[in-house]
């Protein structure tokens, strides 16, 4: 059965339109998702023709992926959209080698010919296979779902109030000194269903949020312009992310900062403010700096820094031609020695972490998600691998790390949740500066730059503050470092205590060809990083 | 199944007008059905297919609009979708740069729809794949590779009497060779509308030649040095400059375009003599569709000739707000050059440093235009009109700006990324720190 004929029993798609919306839970008909019955039939056709062709092994992903969007200018809104994309994804393995196909006709016919479309890519391309597919081992989950613990689902929040909110973000911008500002609310809701010639039958319901503002201030006279962006996070959680709870705030020296509840339009006044500040910021002396870094900005060094070296692809070569390989190789991993960071730092793996961007129960091959250690007291210990990679590791269970974005995108590995530890000992960020001599205090992510294998990066920031005698001495500018990635790791000395401990994310990190995005968090506390290299980006034209 | 033919594709679409019970109503629709393969360590990794359609409606109430998509199209789906950018329009508030759609418009057939694209087969995928494969095992070399092809329509209406339809294929190949001991990596990228003209071997000989030559590098210090960046290399710094031309950032004050004190830089030398910068849909070598996301009909522009910025976007609303006619999306960047080739160039360096691509580029500043990102692929040093020897690869932070006023020579245009752009040399190039990826 397809989903109109289900609607149609239903009363025909208006008549669900019009039923729903006076209930106020789903507004569009797409929020409730396709019976898990509905979806185990047409995903047993699709394994069978599978196998009927040839295939060793097989799996279906049938998804509804849903986004909705509502952006604003200054004190109007510039557009309200919704998005739906609905279809399935086949892939196989024949003569040990990996096909796939995917197909919008979700329909036992439309199913039945992607699946034997797939296995015939599949040998086609045995042809020039040297390295036949090994999977490790995964016991059938049977009939299983699980959904994002959100509160409140985004989705049935009426458009008034998510406009409200934002012409509230925009006022208390403008009214604090803005010039322009630019804002806008994200919501995804993944209804993805995963069958397998494993015997696992997944339903999964996933849910992301991404509120954020850009504030510009100009300066006519002098032709000077700059701004500040919104310290939220992309979390994995719906509409209570805004509801502006006091337990999501933290207060550093500079200014609020935000956990597992966002104010945004606390944060917009304060962004105005300080972005004016920031405009008449002195310019930074080039040099060697200690760096405390927030974990509004620490997020993205760790994403690029050791997220991305420790994708197991990377470092066997699989992303060579686009993303780059890795410095990470397996000879440092194998040493058992490698110093990639010092000994405070300890990061992990973690595809559970609640309201994280990457927190599911089972990965998009099936295999229920895990946390595991990647550096442990500095020493790298292991990587992140999916079904057909982790035997490389000796390891007999795939890490559940794979995913794809969409039903028509082929499913690989993909960055879990990547976080470094929190400190031991107590220490608040106000400790932490009142113990350093000449520092910037950097929050807030900016410009970010990294090699091919992940050595030599650059990253900017929102907010530089300098610190001067264990105090914060106003605010500079101009300001970027530039480190190797190890050398870096090297030289953190210490990171606050979990009372610290926030998410920050990315909501779409490319990789693969073709191109895929992928949403995952970085969680620390502050942290604390000697003697880095600062640059004065400052330049005349 | 996917493919619509023009005809089908307006039936579609009017039967979405009768639909609509909104003051305005523009849909599109659009699909395609694709293919790629990829490969690395010699090796098919992944390969697939894929085909879908797309309908995105924004429809208005006066001043207010929504907007919905969905690639179901059976008539109740549809339906749906009207429905509920109907819905999202009546709860909008009223947009005081709510715009008129566009009335009929006369949109020129561009090339772009070839056969010998659109009948690509998983079998001549993995040929390409061999063509790389095999050549880099002899060589002692590593292939990754990635081939991807594809036919797409698109077809717009709206209910003021505004329709087009379009159709194009693409083929696009990227192939990065390195040595068995790491030490060494070449890159070649290629992309067409016909597939007829792409010669899969000779490119994957272009990635292993440089691969094998970068092998043993020598480390230079970083500072300033004339370059020569190979069509990939200025695809990657500078291929999207006219598409950033906006008027409306210049005019606000925040862009690298605004003028201290007010206004922009229209009108004013702010670029190289030798730098011309023009767009055209009907280039034969780079063809675009006749039309944008903007439905103005696309047409050959100049946005900068010999340095002086002639043009910049305006978009419907700015346009109109400020009392100029507004400019369609440019589809296509052309630069202007010479007659050499990337090694005339090089003969006539006395020192310098050879640049096959660039990698992970991102602003520092917009305020002066600064990015920053590294070399990749091949970075070699120039002495005396010939290369002396592989470098290790570098850090920059430049300007295009910056960059686009040293401009000392430029090669014959070829197409890169949908662009037409030369290899360029340009003295005083800044790079900041080295970097030990190969």
């Amino acid at each position: 059965m397809r989903r109109r004929d289900f609607l149609h029993l239903g009363g025909g798609a208006a008549g669900a339109f019009a039923l729903t919306r006076k209930t106020g839970k789903d507004w569009f008909g797409s929020l409730t998702p396709i019976p898990a019955g509905e979806k185990k039939a047409l995903a047993d056709v699709a394994l069978n023709a599978a196998k009927g062709a040839g295939a060793t092994y097989a799996d279906v992903r049938i998804g509804r992926y849903l986004n909705e969007a509502v952006f604003a200018r200054e004190r109007f809104v510039q557009g309200v959209n919704s998005n739906e994309s609905y279809g399935a994804g086949i892939r196989v393995i024949a003569n040990g080698t990996w096909g796939f196909a995917a197909t919008n006709e979700v329909t036992t016919d439309g199913l039945a010919r992607a699946a034997r479309r797939a296995v015939l890519i599949a040998k086609a391309n045995s042809k020039l296979q040297t390295e036949p597919v090994q999977l490790a081992p995964v016991k059938g989950a049977g009939e299983v779902s699980w959904v994002t613990p959100i509160e409140k689902n985004g989705f049935t929040v009426p458009i008034q109030e998510k406009v409200d909110l934002l012409m509230a973000v925009n006022a208390a911008a403008l009214a604090a000194g803005a010039t322009f500002i630019n804002s806008r609310i994200f919501l995804v809701n993944e209804q993805k269903y995963f069958a397998s010639t494993d015997g696992s039958y997944i339903d999964q319901d996933v849910h992301r949020i991404l509120p954020g503002f850009n504030i510009t201030v100009t300066d006519r006279a002098t032709g000077k312009f700059g701004g500040r962006n919104s310290l939220s996070a992309p979390m994995g959680m719906s509409w209570e992310y805004l509801s502006a709870r006091p337990a999501g705030k933290f207060q550093t020296p500079v200014g609020v900062q935000y956990g597992k509840y966002y104010d945004m339009v606390e944060d917009a006044k304060l962004a105005a403010e300080q972005a004016k500040e920031k405009l008449s910021g002195r310019t930074v002396e080039p040099g060697k700096w200690d760096l405390l870094l927030d974990p509004s900005h620490l997020w993205l060094t760790i994403h690029e820094s050791v997220g991305h070296p420790l994708e197991l692809d990377r470092v066997l070569g699989y992303e060579a031609n686009y993303a780059g390989t890795s410095f990470a190789t397996l000879d440092k991993w194998k040493s058992k020695s490698f110093n990639y960071g010092s000994k405070v730092v300890n990061l992990f793996a973690d595809k559970t972490q609640p309201g994280s961007l990457g927190a599911v129960a089972y990965d998009d091959e099936g295999v229920k998600t895990k946390r595991w250690d990647l550096v442990k007291d500095g020493i790298l210990v292991n990587y992140q691998a999916i079904r057909d990679q982790v035997h490389i590791l000796g390891e007999k269970e795939s890490h559940g790390c794979c995913y794809a974005d969409n039903w028509n995108s082929v499913q690989f590995q993909r960055m879990p949740n990547v976080s470094l530890s929190p400190g031991t000992a107590p220490m608040t960020p106000a400790d932490m500066i009142a113990g350093v001599d000449k520092g910037i205090y950097i929050v807030g992510d900016g410009s970010y730059s990294i090699d091919q294998q992940r050595y030599n990066f650059q990253f900017g920031g929102q907010l530089f503050y300098e610190i001067k005698g264990g105090k914060i001495a106003g605010m500079l500018n101009d300001v970027a470092y530039q480190s190797n990635t190890q050398e870096f790791w090297n030289s953190v000395v210490a990171s606050c205590d979990n009372r610290d401990f926030r998410l920050g994310g990315s909501f779409n990190d490319g990789k693969g060809q073709p191109g895929q995005g992928s949403a995952v968090s970085h969680g620390s506390s502050t942290t604390r990083v000697n003697g880095v290299n600062v640059l004065n980006t400052a330049r005349r034209i | 199944m996917s493919e619509l033919n023009e005809q089908q594709a307006k039936e579609i679409l009017e039967k979405v007008m009768r639909m609509c019970k909104a003051d305005t109503c523009q849909a599109g629709i659009g699909g395609g059905t694709g293919g790629n393969i990829r490969y690395a360590r010699n090796s098919v990794s992944t390969a697939g297919e894929a085909s879908n359609r797309n309908l995105n409606i924004n429809v208005s109430f006066g001043k207010r609009s929504g907007s919905a998509s969905g690639n179901e199209f059976e008539d109740a789906a549809l339906e749906r979708v009207v429905r509920r950018a109907e819905e999202l329009a009546k709860l909008a508030p009223e947009n005081p740069e709510w715009i008129e759609p566009l009335g009929p418009q006369t949109y020129q057939k561009t090339p772009g729809y070839y056969d010998a694209t659109a009948k690509i087969d998983p079998e001549y995928r993995a040929q390409v794949a061999a063509d790389s494969i095999v050549p880099s095992k002899k060589r002692g070399c590593v292939a990754a590779g990635f081939l991807q092809d594809g036919s797409q329509w698109r077809a717009t209406m709206n209910s003021k009497g505004l329709f087009g339809y379009d159709r194009r294929t693409n083929l696009d190949f990227s192939l990065t060779v390195r040595t068995e001991d790491e030490q060494g990596s070449g890159y070649v990228t290629r992309d067409y509308n016909d597939a007829a003209k792409f010669n899969s071997a000779e490119s994957a000989n272009i990635a292993i030649e440089k691969a094998i030559a970068s092998r043993t590098t020598k480390a230079i210090e970083p500072g300033k040095y004339t370059v020569i960046l190979e069509p990939t290399a200025v695809s990657d710094f500078v291929g999207n400059l006219i598409f950033g031309f906006n008027a409306r950032g210049a005019e606000e004050g925040r862009s690298v375009l605004s003028k201290k004190g007010g206004g922009t830089r229209l009108g004013e030398k702010f670029l190289g003599d030798n730098v011309t910068l023009t767009t055209d849909p009907f280039n034969p070598e780079v063809p675009a569709a006749g039309w944008g996301g903007d439905g103005l009909p696309r047409k050959p522009m100049t946005f900068v000739e010999n340095g002086v910025i002639k043009a910049l976007n305006y978009d419907r609303v700015w346009a109109m707000k400020k009392g100029v006619e507004p400019t369609p999306n440019p589809g296509n960047m052309i630069m202007a050059g010479g007659t050499g080739s990337v090694e005339d160039l090089i003969r006539d360096t006395q020192r310098g440093v050879l640049v096959t691509r660039f990698w992970y580029i991102r602003a520092v500043d917009q305020q002066t235009g600064l990015v920053t990102g590294l070399t990749r692929d091949g970075t070699f040093y120039i002495e005396n009109g010939k290369i002396a020897y592989a470098i290790k690869n570098f850090r920059f932070n430049e300007s295009a700006i910056i960059m686009l006023n040293n401009v000392e020579a430029l090669g014959k245009p070829v197409r890169q990324g949908g662009n037409l752009l030369p290899p360029i040399k340009a003295r005083d190039f800044t790079f900041t720190s080295l970097s030990d990826a190969v």
